[in-house]
């Protein structure tokens, strides 16, 4: 589903530049659960960026899904993040002047879908994270859980061939954690293609797979035994 | 123009503009405000151009008048400082040189310039008032209103040297009581008794006379004051299609030569065109309009720069939601567009406020100034105006969303999520 092969990228700080990926090569296949994990500035947000086609790569390859991603114009970006991929953030950024289902469903706007499927369909994805009966309600009116719970039925709405999150438990207590993790999982055993960045280990080890960064390279990449979240909530 | 007539994209843009209530208002009042100072400007303008108008359709624009003054180049043995007296047989001459002209009225009074305002007695009231005496074409060169039931001079008035008499609205509230008729009661003029035919009514802007003036006919003047074969001075009228101006100087030169005053003497003889005047005051009418056209635009392009700088600052706010937007797979173009049609909504909604609120003001100063003396009619924006501010107002709403609008897409998604 995504291959990347030898992506370096830096930053440019004044005079100097700031190398943060020194050459990544990485295969992620459909149906994956995968855990990015490393200190704080390590790259994680850097590589995760540039998967979801925020940010430009440097130099190297990166085909998504048998399509290579190479010098693409702001348009075509946008339109191949709406096809292809899902953002959750750490931070929910969800719109908050919009109802629940109106942030669910604006994915689908930008896809061109007609307003009364994408009614449906905001519906059912919000039925999908439990919030069905939250769907008139904006985002100042929920919690910290449910607030991400929406940003995941809005990164799922559009149907992305890859679900990509920063820290989607970084603002979040253990125990919402675990549910917003149980919810992942259930996504990930519908087929999904998930990579999540986190800094907890508990939360890593409820992956398949977990990807270890360090100065801009991947100093391991081991397989685990996944641990399933739902043991923890009631 | 898909994207204008979705229901989405105007759900988008209403969902922008209610989150944003303080900037909104603000934004409208400064171009409403704008688009109603031009409205209320134009028609203001509009309203005196009209009220001139009104002013001089009762006068013969393409009239003047010609006197005579001292000289001041001696000529034909004559010395400077003589005095040209026109006499009644330079009408027959004029008329024959000059085919231009189509009513030629020779004038004298008493008072004004010549000695003093006759002593005008009736019964225990006087009061001095200048006298004209006139000829009945005069009414053809500058109309004179009438009061009903009386009249102006006519022919046989002339032809009879009558006693007879048009006196003005003042004379008669001066001389006469509120339920007295002066028609028909005599007065005395100088000694001598004359009936009153008519009461004028007073038209400002028409030169030097006023609502106390005294008509009586030419030749009962002259045998009244002696004034023989003189003649005070001509009023004129050309044929409309004559060039007053031309006329005035050919009226001029023959003048000049039936009473020997040197051709290149620009001072022995004075003259005054309606024509050259009511172009000045129209043209000063005219500057008004072109003025508050002026003053209107640029008031309406403060107030578009306005919603520009604020959509600015808006889309600085916003950038987050746009980031996400764009995230979640909004195109630089859809971004524009949302910012452009929010610029050119607002502009439009605000400006047809201002226009309705313009047009409130102009009907209240039409009704303020109904029955004034003052030269103000029917204040209307003509519609190619209002459209014309219409049209300009969606350009520069447009030109000027542009600057916000690629100010927001701008910036990288990816800069724009990190932006707090
Ligand atoms: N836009 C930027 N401009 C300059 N430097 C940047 C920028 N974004 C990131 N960096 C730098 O690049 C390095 C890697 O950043 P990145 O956000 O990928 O780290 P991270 O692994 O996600 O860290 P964290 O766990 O704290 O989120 C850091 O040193 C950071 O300071
Ligand atoms: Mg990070």
């Amino acid at each position: 589903m995504i291959e990347v092969k030898d992506i370096h990228k830096s930053y440019k700080m004044g005079q100097n530049s700031l190398k943060v990926l020194k050459g990544i090569n990485l295969n992620i296949n459909e149906g994956e659960l995968v855990a990015i994990m490393g200190s704080s500035g390590s790259g994680k947000s850097t590589l995760l960026n540039i998967l979801g086609m925020l940010d430009e790569a440097e130099t190297g390859e990166y085909i998504l899904d048998g399509v290579l991603i190479k010098n693409l114009n702001e348009t075509k970006a946008a339109h191949y993040r709406n096809k292809f991929l899902g953002f959750v953030f750490q931070s929910f950024n969800l719109i908050n002047y919009k109802t629940a289902a109106e942030n669910v469903a604006l994915p689908l706007y930008y896809q061109k879908t007609n307003r009364k499927e994408r009614q449906e369909k905001a519906l059912a994805y919000l039925q999908k994270v439990g919030l069905g009966e939250w769907a008139g309600h904006l985002p100042s009116e929920m919690s910290g859980g449910q607030k991400q719970r929406v940003a995941i039925a809005r990164a799922l709405a559009a149907a992305p061939k890859v679900l990509l999150a920063d820290e989607p438990t970084g603002a979040l207590d253990t125990k919402t954690s675990y549910e917003v993790m149980d919810l992942i999982q259930q996504i990930n055993d519908e087929g999904k293609t998930i990579l999540i960045v986190t800094h907890e280990e508990d939360i890593a080890n409820m992956c398949k797979r977990i990807v270890r960064l360090k100065d801009g390279v991947i100093i391991e990449d081991v397989k685990v035994e996944q641990v399933r979240a739902a043991q923890y909530v009631q | 123009m898909k994207l204008l007539f979705s229901r989405d994209t105007w759900q988008e843009i209403f969902g922008s503009i209610r989150k944003n209530k303080g900037r909104t208002v603000i934004t409208v009042i400064g171009v409403l405000w704008g688009i109603f100072i031009y409205i209320t400007l134009s028609g203001a303008a509009k309203g005196l151009n009209n009220g001139f108008t009104l002013e001089f359709q009762d006068m013969a624009t393409n009239s003047m008048f010609v006197w005579s003054n001292q000289t001041s180049v001696p000529y034909a043995g004559f010395k400077t400082g003589r005095r040209p007296q026109f006499k009644i047989s330079d009408v027959e001459q004029l008329k024959t040189k000059i085919p231009q002209i189509e009513f030629i009225a020779p004038r004298n009074v008493k008072g004004m310039w010549d000695g003093s305002p006759a002593k005008v007695v009736y019964g225990q009231k006087d009061g001095s008032y200048n006298v004209y005496g006139d000829f009945p074409s005069l009414v053809k060169i500058a109309a004179k209103k009438i009061f009903d039931g009386g009249r102006f001079l006519n022919e046989e008035d002339i032809n009879l040297s009558r006693k007879v008499c048009v006196i003005g609205e003042r004379t008669q509230t001066d001389l006469f009581d509120k339920e007295d008729d002066p028609l028909g009661k005599y007065i005395r003029v100088d000694g001598s008794y004359f009936k009153v035919i008519g009461v004028h009514k007073f038209e400002p802007g028409g030169g030097f006379e006023s609502d106390s003036d005294i008509y009586i006919p030419f030749t009962t003047f002259r045998k009244l004051y002696n004034s023989g074969e003189n003649v005070g001075w001509f009023a004129i009228a050309a044929y409309d299609d004559a060039n007053v101006t031309q006329v005035e100087a050919d009226v001029k030169n023959t003048l000049k030569k039936i009473h020997q005053i040197a051709p290149e003497d620009d001072r022995a003889l004075g003259s005054f065109n309606l024509g050259e005047m009511f172009n000045r005051i129209m043209g000063f009418a005219n500057g008004m309009t072109f003025l508050s056209l002026v003053v209107g635009v640029a008031t309406i392009l403060a107030g578009v720069i306005g919603i520009g700088n604020i959509l600015l600052i808006s889309v600085k706010e916003r950038t987050k939601e746009l980031g996400i937007r764009r995230a979640l797979g909004a195109t630089p173009g859809e971004v524009r567009g949302l910012i452009l049609l929010e610029s050119v909504f607002l502009t439009l909604v605000a400006g047809m406020m201002g226009i309705v609120l313009g047009a409130f003001v102009l009907f209240g100063i039409n009704a303020a100034t109904q029955g004034l003396e003052f030269p103000y009619s029917n204040p209307t924006v003509p519609i190619s105006f209002v459209l014309g501010a219409l049209a300009i107002m969606v350009v520069l709403g447009t030109l000027i969303g542009l600057i916000p609008a690629q100010r927001a897409v701008s910036i990288k998604p990816i800069d724009a999520l990190r932006e707090e």
